[in-house]
């Protein structure tokens, strides 16, 4: 089959490879029909997150058909059926699982003891992000074997189109989560930084949650433009200050809820010297990633107020301000996304219209065009916010 | 030498007996560009740290004795660009590059004297410097078009709201939803966040 393969920094190639086989009885074979590039892919074409391994298939956005299954799936999923496939894999039998906490799923792991050595404790298996997460293959490729399936995939009903769907496979319920975790209020000023898919994402979560005002950050006018589109009030960086901006929607308050959809990799702009500060440390890997964006919220959040971060961290980030976060009273939640803790409601409220995810898509394309528009996602070419991938 | 396809073949070691594996690869996501900018990084670094630990045998050859630490510091100006050539920031560290050169030239240049027994080298040098300075303006300008956003037509998304029923009707359309009590916050500060006017 084809798939698009990690060989180095920057360098994805659309590969032959072998298929993908049942190694297990809770195992299934999915024929991929749409699978989408994630900003946190980026990381990964980055090299920014150790383990990556040359030959690595990429890709955590995937849905497609069942074409083969296990012998231990109990007729829960069965060939024919309709999936979308969640980039955490999930036993679902496990205290974590148990408790909803899918994303720190304690068996799904399969290198649980790389896991162990470098987060303290292992955390799910991940598909096609690194071998810390388990080195399981992606889903940028034709065929996805699925373990601990049964758990892991959402069925979802024929007569939707794919686009209104792949991204329930991880965007959308992320930036649901985002936004679900702040506990949004009605009188709640959210502000949320980036604009890119996960973004756009807790953008909308956040009007359907009722916030009163939502605040979207970024300095590219087409995200920007798409953010007003879905109900925010923009701050283009480049342009204004965003602390003083955000004081004064707030009558000098500061926003109640801080989002931070950007992760590691802040954008550097010498306007912003800690940005720069930070890519110089993280070239000479003095510091892994670029907290920019915590930096800022943290500065900039009500006192009391609460900090969620769904955006990827991979490592060590420095200067963080801890005196201002505990003396302000900071709520911190942060974490992957436990996606099926939100799938079916999230399936429900696209079949009843509240929401259509599909308006992120910019680009789509087949999988063989993939490594090209790695690039062009990076460097945010031709307007480019969301790729998805038709093997 | 080991090539990336070898590397992946040989990265198989830890990958479980039904996962995928190549066998054939396609094109990369680097483009030529990218992948002479990573050539003239390694470049870089490895006359960066011979600049830096054996200038004397440069000054010799080239009749500069006494500049050690002029070589010395352009070492490490080369060992920077090299960094930086390497790096996502490419651009940066060619531009930096073609700077450099600007400044070896310079430098080189004022061994061009006429009771220099080392000129001939010297004139080799300045060649060098001169075909090597071309390549790093190509593969700047290359690169830096390659990866810049461009002047191409920007899409409009104002009509992009996500919402089949319109932003207005959707505001507040999930209250529904009922926070987990494990992801619940303080309660809300409306009530007492209204600035008392000042007396």
């Amino acid at each position: 089959m084809r798939a698009l393969v990690w060989h180095g920094k920057e360098d994805i190639r659309c590969d032959s490879v072998t298929d993908p086989e049942i190694q297990d009885g809770r195992d299934i074979i999915v024929k991929v029909t749409s699978c989408a590039i994630c900003g946190s892919d980026l990381h990964l074409f980055h090299n920014l997150i150790p383990a990556m391994l040359p030959g690595d298939v990429m890709g955590h956005e995937t849905m497609g058909e069942v074409v083969e299954t296990g012998r231990g799936l109990n007729g829960k999923v069965k060939k024919g059926d309709r999936v979308v496939v969640p980039f955490t894999i999930v036993c679902g039998e496990c205290d974590q699982c148990k408790r909803g906490y899918f994303s720190v799923c304690q068996r799904s792991n399969r290198k649980k003891h790389l896991a162990d050595k470098v987060f303290g404790h292992t955390t799910a298996g991940l598909f096609g992000y690194t071998h810390l997460t388990g080195g399981y293959p992606g889903g940028q490729a034709e065929y996805l074997r699925v373990p601990f399936a049964d758990a892991t995939v959402q069925k979802v009903p024929d007569g939707i189109p794919d686009e209104k769907l792949l991204f329930l496979s991880d965007i959308f319920p992320t930036g649901w989560q985002a936004a679900v975790q702040a506990d949004i209020q009605p009188t709640d000023t959210v502000a949320i930084w980036g604009c890119g898919p996960v973004g756009q994402m807790a953008i909308r979560s956040a009007i359907l949650l009722g916030a009163e005002q939502v605040v979207a950050i970024d300095h590219l006018p087409e995200r920007l433009e798409m953010a007003e589109a879905g109900g925010a009030i923009t701050i283009n960086f480049d342009d204004e200050n965003v602390v003083e901006r955000l004081n004064e929607l707030t009558e000098g308050e500061g926003p109640e809820k801080c989002i931070d959809c950007i992760g590691m990799e802040s954008h550097v702009t010498p306007s912003m010297p800690d940005t720069v500060y930070d890519r110089a440390k993280q070239i000479v890997l003095a510091e892994s990633d670029r907290p920019h964006v915590l930096r800022e919220m943290i500065y900039v959040c009500r006192p009391g107020g609460l900090i969620s971060i769904p955006g990827v961290y991979g490592g060590f980030a420095d200067k963080i301000p801890m005196g201002a976060a505990m003396n302000k009273g900071l709520t911190f939640r942060m974490g992957q996304t436990h996606v099926q803790r939100w799938t079916a409601d999230l399936l429900r409220r696209i079949e009843e219209e509240q929401i259509d995810p599909s308006f992120v898509i910019t680009h789509e394309v087949p999988l063989d065009k993939g490594p090209e528009m790695y690039r062009m996602f990076r460097d945010k070419q031709d307007s480019c916010i969301k790729v998805v991938l038709k093997p | 030498m080991m090539n990336m396809s070898s590397i992946a073949s040989l990265s198989n070691i830890t990958r479980s007996e039904g996962d995928p594996k190549v066998i054939q690869s396609g094109p990369s996501s680097r483009g030529i560009p990218d992948s002479l900018a990573r050539g003239l990084g390694w470049f870089s670094l490895g006359l960066g740290f011979t600049e830096l630990l054996a200038p004397g045998r440069i000054t010799r050859a080239l009749g500069m004795e006494g500049k050690e630490a002029l070589v010395r510091a352009y070492g490490v100006r080369e060992i920077g660009s090299g960094i930086l050539s390497l790096s996502v920031d490419k651009q940066l560290g060619l531009w930096s590059r073609v700077a450099g050169d600007g400044l070896d030239i310079a430098t080189v240049m004022t061994a061009l004297r006429s009771d220099n027994p080392k000129r001939d080298n010297v004139v080799v040098a300045l060649a060098l410097l001169l075909g090597i300075t071309a390549v790093d303006v190509i593969d700047a300008q290359a690169t830096t078009a390659r990866h810049s956003r461009g002047a191409g037509r920007r899409r409009s998304y104002q009509d992009r709201s996500g919402f089949p029923r319109g932003v207005k009707a959707s505001r507040g359309a999930a209250r529904d939803f009922k926070t987990p009590p494990d992801l619940k916050h303080a309660p809300p500060l409306a009530a007492v966040s209204k600035r008392v006017p000042a007396a």
